[in-house]
């Protein structure tokens, strides 16, 4: 399995796709440092980009990745090899480079401007959503053989994630708002993987403290030690059940 | 060697494969023909495990092979239209697959087509600089590369020149003296005659008949085997078990 994912990875690297993502990243991280002299500042502008561009590059690029390499799984397919190892380790392929890209990119500038515990909070959560975001291009890639529609299904769902539910969330907000509604809410965003790592990421810098009623309500949840562990929970949870049910569907597959 | 037994297959409501009994033997060629969409590809993708059927099974030596990937060690496999990863050059695609079935000992390798087709000079070329009767190439040897038990290759002169398509009649007349089992499906009914012992026609997913050619050749009583292959379907299709 580990040499499949070898090769996945040597395949994608010669791509430009992933270098360019690199450098975009790392050009956008270092010019946000540089623009500001409050370090703690430039962070939570590289968490807001970090949060659109990380979920959306990891799940388009995987997505035209296993439709592109379709034939390819074919051929193996056709050898010794179980089905669910060779998904698996296109899974760690794709996975293993988008991470190098978003080390070379984020971690490189944060470990030079603004080296500290945030920081490190920052790269884990991105490192998170990529694992997240490629799991769930696995899950759209392995249900649709259409690759327009694959692609489609891959924006909606980054698109949903990103905008519409926090929209929604807002609207709702806005709706009940004579009602305490403190508590749903911190349970509604466990069904968003970004909102999950954006409370958690804030949960560590020190402008959560200007968040008001609402931003105590989450301190007191996920500033916690036990809050903590749920939310890295669900992260992983977020990661895993997608492709688990991808390897799945892919085991009886037609090709 | 390879049993096929009540096979059925539907994509959709559509019934591709419909009831199919068969059994091939090693040391042979048999050559599956029929119109297009008559079930050849999807048989052929039964047998390697890459399509799952709705019912019926696939016995490699008495073993089912579902749930088993250890039997496609001894299987080797040229598709119809062979796509790889694009940024991979040549070389490196036949250390890959080397690699995935852990060969170490270059002895077990049968690398006549490599240098027949004179693929070692393109080794250094990238996959997707190739055009597609040099992919063709590489499929095929590939397929031939370990030396398998079976061969199973999907109209394998389809794009190749002349030239090569011979090398590849004779590579697959010469291993066959080797006890192996060679399925081919293929259009060309020249061919078929040239390389086949036994031709198994397939007509909207059921086998219409499996013979050995010299018996077509007899039953039929004409010279030319396009003929008699043509006068058979004819005589066929409205038999069962012909």
């Amino acid at each position: 399995m580990l040499k499949i994912a070898k090769y996945t990875v040597y395949d994608i690297i010669r791509n430009k796709v992933v270098l360019s993502y690199a450098v975009f990243l790392f050009v956008i991280n270092t010019s946000l440092f540089m623009l500001d002299t409050d370090p703690s500042r430039s962070i939570s502008s590289i968490m807001s980009v970090m949060l659109i561009v990380v979920p959306l590059v990891s799940i388009i690029f995987s997505t035209i990745f296993i439709y592109n390499s379709y034939e390819f799984i074919e051929l193996l397919v056709a050898q010794p090899i179980k089905r669910n190892h060779i998904l698996l380790a296109n899974y760690l392929g794709v996975t293993a480079s988008l991470t190098m890209a978003y080390l070379v990119g984020t971690a490189l500038p944060l470990a030079v401007y603004a080296p500290g515990a945030t920081g490190i909070y920052l790269i884990i959560i991105g490192v998170i959503l990529t694992f997240i975001f490629t799991s769930l291009a696995f899950f759209g890639a392995v249900i649709s053989r259409d690759k327009a529609k694959g692609i489609g299904m891959a924006l909606l769902l980054w698109f949903f994630f990103s905008v519409i539910y926090d929209g929604l969330l807002i609207g709702f907000l806005f709706l009940f708002s004579d009602y305490p509604l403190e508590k749903p809410v911190l349970f509604i965003t466990t069904f968003n993987p970004i909102d999950l790592g954006r409370i958690s990421i804030m949960m560590k810098m020190d402008i959560s403290a200007l968040m008001g009623y609402t931003g105590a309500v989450y301190r007191d949840f996920f500033g916690t030690q036990a809050g903590m562990a749920y939310t890295l929970l669900l992260l992983i949870l977020w990661a895993v059940v997608p492709l688990a049910i991808a390897v799945r569907i892919f085991r009886k597959k037609n090709l | 060697m390879i049993e096929v037994a009540n096979l059925e297959k539907s994509f959709r409501k559509l019934k591709v494969l419909k009831g199919i009994n068969i059994s091939f033997n090693a040391g042979q060629v048999v050559s599956v023909i029929g119109p297009n969409a008559a079930g050849k590809t999807t048989l052929i993708k039964c047998l390697l495990g890459m399509v799952i059927p709705d019912k019926g099974a696939v016995l490699f030596e008495g073993k089912n092979i579902r749930n088993d990937d250890s039997y496609r060690k001894r299987i080797g496999y040229m598709p119809q239209i062979g796509r790889y990863p694009d940024n991979m050059k040549v070389g490196q695609l036949f250390k890959m697959m080397e690699d995935i079935r852990n060969i170490r000992d270059k002895s077990e390798l049968d690398e006549e087509l490599i240098d027949a087709f004179n693929l070692p000079s393109i080794f250094k070329n990238t996959m997707c600089s190739l055009s597609g009767g040099t992919r063709q190439k590489v499929s095929a040897a590939l397929a031939f590369l370990f030396n398998p038990d079976v061969l199973i290759l999907d109209e394998p002169t389809a794009g190749l020149d002349p030239e090569s398509a011979e090398k590849l009649k004779s590579k697959i007349l010469s291993v066959r003296e080797k006890g192996k089992l060679i399925l081919v499906t293929s259009h060309i009914m020249s061919e078929v005659a040239e390389i086949s012992d036994s031709v198994l026609s397939l007509h909207e997913g059921k086998v219409i008949f499996y013979k050995p050619i010299t018996e077509i050749l007899s039953e039929m009583q004409e010279g030319r085997f396009s003929k008699a292959i043509i006068k058979l379907i004819n005589q066929c299709q409205y038999v069962e078990d012909c």
